[in-house]
């Protein structure tokens, strides 16, 4: 299969997400410039971290009128696989993909740590080499990754069985001590209803190699790999 | 055609948390202004355009507003326009 | 000349007439301002350029020392390193968060000049005593933040100290590193008569333009009140403009980069002609401004940021334009190569300025004073008047780690992007953090140390201790020290004892540098750093970067295996002069800084590097400041594992609290496994080096056996929570 890696003026994991397709998981790979409609044939959409267009007025605002975002749009619209990371996550939100939009965080500073991350799904193609109630650790870096929905979208999102990763302790306990950004029911991840649409804060391409501290993000990659190449049978 | 300032201010909506005003608020605090009840932090946007008309340049802020400059998810926005004649006027208004 | 005029630019009656002879003729008001502005302490180094000589800078890898955008070595298999570290001290006093944020731009642009990828970045931060200082601190480690995470480049390490010299006058050391292929080293020389000279990035304003107003004598107050006296950075630009620099590193039509730092315009295109041994024409109407109505002294001066010179093969501009277009950066040919010797500025089709180049650069001025050594009894200790034991060792210890200067910096390194680019090896908070280089195994160490408590106390010993201390760093992770930058952060020279302290400094440093075979490759110098008249301690930054062949077998100063042995590489003695044991717990800053015994020092660095290399040891941390026992509950909060020791019995002279936090230099903690033990007392007998067993590593404490015990816990929560 091949993945395809967003670039937006200001991005800055596009290269890490692409070394980790190509050098680490060995699959396909196509960098998307953002002023390009073409998405080449790719077969899962990486919308990376960074700041893209300096991640002015809001994060992800600008981004989203890039021609490659209309054409994002429709791959999603028809199944295609979408993945925002970091900034992806925040350019789904604005771009409506993803319901709710995510604000500074609570401690009004940047964060960049190690996360654990209880899994609630384990039915969507970005995480089917997990099992639900496990607890992956996965490093975060934002300024602006505090979840927020109002009352009637968050409760369609659990109610929809929507939140794929949250906060927690490392024995997964989900409590306001392991958030570290005051997301709203400590959300660090979440999928559209369809389950191809997938946003989350934590960079897993961050920790693809065990000489960068885990390798729990190289199964959300597998995931993705292992899924497809059984679609595709 | 008229040249016209357009005056936005986005803010939070109110059920959406600012941590920002709550940081500044607990700094005026310190400072000994304790009669601060609640403080919210917003952004300012000034746009200069020019239209037809005052209601033509309404309309165009308004879509403006709509789709980029604010997040209706968690933001509000209000904005007032008015006429400037030219260019060394709109400089003034702007240091006073 | 008017007196007043020439106050404006800084320059002396006597140098005002040097330039008349030079020129033979008197200058213009515009050629006056070029020179005042280049011929400044902060451009033309002339108080401290007759001590920079006696620095070392050749060595086998050097590919390019002093004098360039960044100095550049070679690490082997094609690769090399530029960096450099440069200060932003003064901007960062006036507003802390841009003129930290502007300062980690300005080094970002040196490193990308040379045609590297920056992949790292780390400042040296310091400032007056928390919570006065808390405005400022926040203010800075913002800056660092908000520049440094929007561009994409991780802030890896550094240093941040509290000290009372520093209350009024912050000093902000912004490092730099970058990895460039041998072949692709670019040099800012303009060569090629005709080429262009094209300006990209942010447009000019005017920025940074001080002390100027004479010289445009059209100028009125209200163009005065616009020019901002703060600067704002735009890292979303700098991004652009580094991805842009990227991909035309290897066009065969960009002959030279150039970064636009201080004295903008002028210094760039002077500095870039007087090394391709050529002369520049620029038109000042083709620059793009921000603002209207900019004179060409403005324009030529403007430090405006984010801005970069091109020099282009004539004829193959549209070649490279492409790459700028798909970054959305502004451009314009400015101005061409000529063969001239000389800086021609025209404006309105007018000559403007027109300056011999060696005027601007290698003519300008140097400046030879007298220095005074201070009175020598002035901080004397007498240790006999303090008690050898101290009163209870483990309450000791808890206050040296939880102490600012000690403790965990990760309230501060945990706002910083430490990770992007996926190649963060060893993250901040051990000795040196190390970054790989992408298809290869090799690990680049850095790191930036200054102990200026010392340099206070003894600025040649000062000086020596922080180069030997940055070369431990580097060592503790199993790499080869390779060269240094340097930022030299000193008070006003003009006073003797000022004058005394660059001396000695330079001394002491070109001494260790000898001994430990490291040249400096590039650097910076800070002067009159002083308010109302009081100085700065001499603080002379080491920026060091080395290399591991093979990063897979790095080290880090974390206990890693229960079982394990743990060791002191080193000998002890009574070195608690300028000791941080004295000032926490004794309230003194007294003595003499520990002696560097070069040659001991090179041993145990040796020592470390064969250990290392023969994989014998599983972690390695030096001793600093706090000592002995400070490094060992360092080693064991980072590993999280406790350390079991037999008590220590007390070793002739040695006093106890020296034994515990005595600062001598040349020291680490080691771990190794038992069957590791032969092979490391072997070798310490061929490096003739000393090694002392000091327990085994597990449990949850740290423990002296009859002595006393300390939880990991209880030392975790003071260490990481000095902050809070």
């Amino acid at each position: 299969m091949k993945f395809g890696v967003v670039v937006f003026p200001g991005t800055w994991s596009d290269r890490d997400c692409g070394r980790v397709v190509t050098e680490v998981l060995g699959a396909e790979l196509e960098y998307l410039w953002h002023q390009e409609k073409d998405l080449k044939d790719c077969d899962c959409i990486i919308l990376p971290g960074g700041f893209s267009y300096g991640d002015h007025l809001r994060c992800g605002a600008i981004a989203r009128f890039s021609p490659v975002m209309d054409s994002v749009v429709r791959f999603a619209a028809h199944g295609g696989l979408v993945w925002g990371i970091c900034n992806g996550f925040q350019v789904l939100c604005e771009t409506g993909l993803l319901p709710g939009a995510l604000i500074r965080n609570d401690v009004c500073e940047f964060r960049c740590q190690w996360t654990h991350l209880v899994v609630e799904r384990d039915d969507i193609l970005f995480t089917s080499t997990l099992r639900r109630g496990e607890v992956i650790k996965i490093p975060i870096s934002h300024g602006e990754g505090n979840y927020f929905a109002d009352a009637a979208t968050l409760s369609r999102l659990e109610q929809n069985n929507q939140v794929v990763f949250r906060y927690a302790q490392p024995d997964g306990h989900v409590v306001p001590a392991a958030n570290p950004n005051g997301s709203i029911h400590n959300i660090a991840g979440i999928v559209n209803r369809e389950g191809n649409v997938l946003g989350m804060m934590p960079h897993p391409e961050r920790c693809a190699e065990p000489e960068l501290g885990g390798t729990d993000g190289l199964r959300l990659f597998k995931s993705v790999l292992e899924a497809f190449a059984e679609l595709v049978v | 055609m008229v040249k016209l300032k357009a005056q936005v201010v986005v803010m939070l909506k109110p059920v959406v948390n600012d941590p920002q005003g709550l940081t500044v608020r607990a700094g005026l605090h310190r400072l000994g202004f304790e009669e601060v009840e609640e403080v919210r932090v917003g952004k300012f946007i000034e746009i200069t355009v020019t239209a037809a008309d005052e209601a033509e340049g309404r309309r165009q802020v308004s879509e403006m507003c709509r789709k980029l400059l604010a997040n209706h998810v968690i933001e509000d926005v209000r904005f007032q326009v008015e006429a400037v004649a030219d260019r060394e006027q709109a400089g003034a208004a702007r240091t006073e | 000349m008017a007196a007043k005029k020439l106050r404006e630019v800084a320059l002396t009656e006597a140098e005002y007439q040097t330039i008349v002879e030079l020129l033979g003729r008197t200058p213009n008001d515009v050629e006056l301002g070029m020179i005042g502005v280049l011929w400044s302490e902060h451009c033309s180094y002339k108080t401290s350029k007759p001590f920079l000589r006696r620095l070392p800078s050749a060595g086998s890898r050097v590919l390019q020392g002093p004098g360039e955008n960044a100095g550049v070595v070679e690490i082997g298999e094609g690769w090399a390193v530029a960096f450099k570290i440069e200060s932003h001290n003064h901007p960062s006093a006036i507003e802390p968060y841009e003129g930290a944020a502007t300062g980690v731009g300005g080094i970002l642009r040196d490193v990308a000049a040379m045609g590297a990828r920056p992949v790292a970045i780390l400042d040296s931060l310091r400032f007056g005593p928390l919570p006065a200082s808390r405005h400022l601190f926040e203010g800075v480690v913002s800056g660092i933040g908000g520049y440094g995470n929007c561009v994409g480049v991780p802030t890896v390490g550094g240093e941040v100290y509290f000290e009372d010299c520093y209350a009024d006058n912050p000093l902000v050391n912004a490092m730099c590193v970058g990895v460039v292929r041998t072949d692709q080293l670019k040099r800012a020389r303009a060569e090629g008569d005709g080429n262009l000279l094209l300006l990209v990035g942010a447009d000019t304003g005017r920025d940074g333009i001080h002390g100027a107003s004479f010289a445009s004598l059209e100028l009125d107050d209200s163009s005065e009140q616009r020019r901002p006296a703060v600067q704002v950075g735009n890292p979303f630009l700098e991004k652009c403009l580094i991805e842009a620099l990227q991909e035309l590193v290897d066009h065969p039509a960009v002959v030279a980069i150039q970064d636009l730092g201080a004295a903008g315009l002028t210094s760039a295109v002077a500095e870039a002609a007087a090394r391709g041994g050529s002369g520049a024409l620029i038109d000042v109407d083709k620059v793009p401004r921000r603002e209207g109505g900019m004179t060409p002294y403005e324009v030529m001066l403007s430090e405006s940021q984010e801005r970069m010179l091109l020099v282009v093969e004539r004829g193959r501009q549209a070649e490279v334009m492409p790459v700028l277009e798909k970054w959305d950066l502004h451009y314009a040919v400015i101005g061409e190569v000529t063969p001239d010797g000389v800086l021609t500025v025209e404006a309105g089709g007018r000559v403007a300025a027109r300056l011999p180049i060696e005027v601007l650069t290698e003519k300008a001025p140097v400046r030879t004073l007298r220095g005074r050594a201070p009175n020598p009894t002035r901080h004397r200790l007498d240790l006999d008047s303090i008690p050898a034991e101290p009163e209870s060792v483990k309450g000791s210890l808890l206050r040296l780690i939880g102490h600012p200067n000690l403790a965990s910096k990760r309230a501060v390194f945990r706002r910083y992007d430490h990770q992007v680019g996926n190649a963060t090896v060893i993250r901040p908070g051990g000795d040196a953090a190390m970054i790989r280089v992408h298809g290869t195994r090799l690990g680049i160490a850095m790191t930036t140390d200054c102990n200026s408590r010392y340099c206070e106390l003894d600025p040649y010993l000062g000086a020596q201790i922080a180069i030997a201390e940055a070369a431990r760093n580097i060592v503790a992770t199993g790499a080869r020290p390779l060269a240094i930058s340097d930022c030299l952060n000193f008070g006003n020279p003009d006073k003797p004892e000022i004058y005394w302290q660059l001396e000695e400094v330079i001394s002491g440093m070109a001494n260790a540098c000898r001994a430990l075979d490291l040249p400096i490759v590039s650097g910076n110098v800070s002067l009159y750093n002083d308010t109302d008249g009081r100085s700065i301690f001499p603080t002379p930054v080491i920026g060091m970067v080395g290399v591991i062949d093979d990063y897979t077998r790095r080290l880090e100063a974390g206990l890693a295996a229960d079982g394990d042995f743990v060791l002191l590489v080193g000998a002890s003695g009574n070195d608690l002069g300028g000791s941080r044991y004295l000032e926490i717990e004794h309230g003194l800053f007294a003595g003499r800084p520990p002696e560097v015994d070069l040659l001991g020092e090179r041993a145990a660095q040796e020592y470390m590097l064969a250990a290392a290399g023969a994989s014998l040891l599983h972690s390695a941390h030096d001793v600093g400041e706090g000592g002995m026992l400070v490094a060992l509950a360092e080693a064991c909060i980072l590993g999280e594992r406790g350390v079991r020791c037999p008590a220590l019995a007390s070793m002739g002279e040695l006093r106890t609290d020296a034994l515990y936090f005595g600062e001598t230099q040349g020291r680490f903690i080691i771990s190794a496994p038992s069957r590791s033990m032969p092979e490391l007392q072997n070798l310490a007998r061929r490096h003739r080096v000393e090694i002392q067993l000091l327990g085994m590593v597990g449990g949850a404490d740290l423990e002296f056996e009859g002595d006393f015990s300390v939880t990991l816990e209880e030392m975790s929560r003071l260490y990481y929570g000095a902050f809070d």
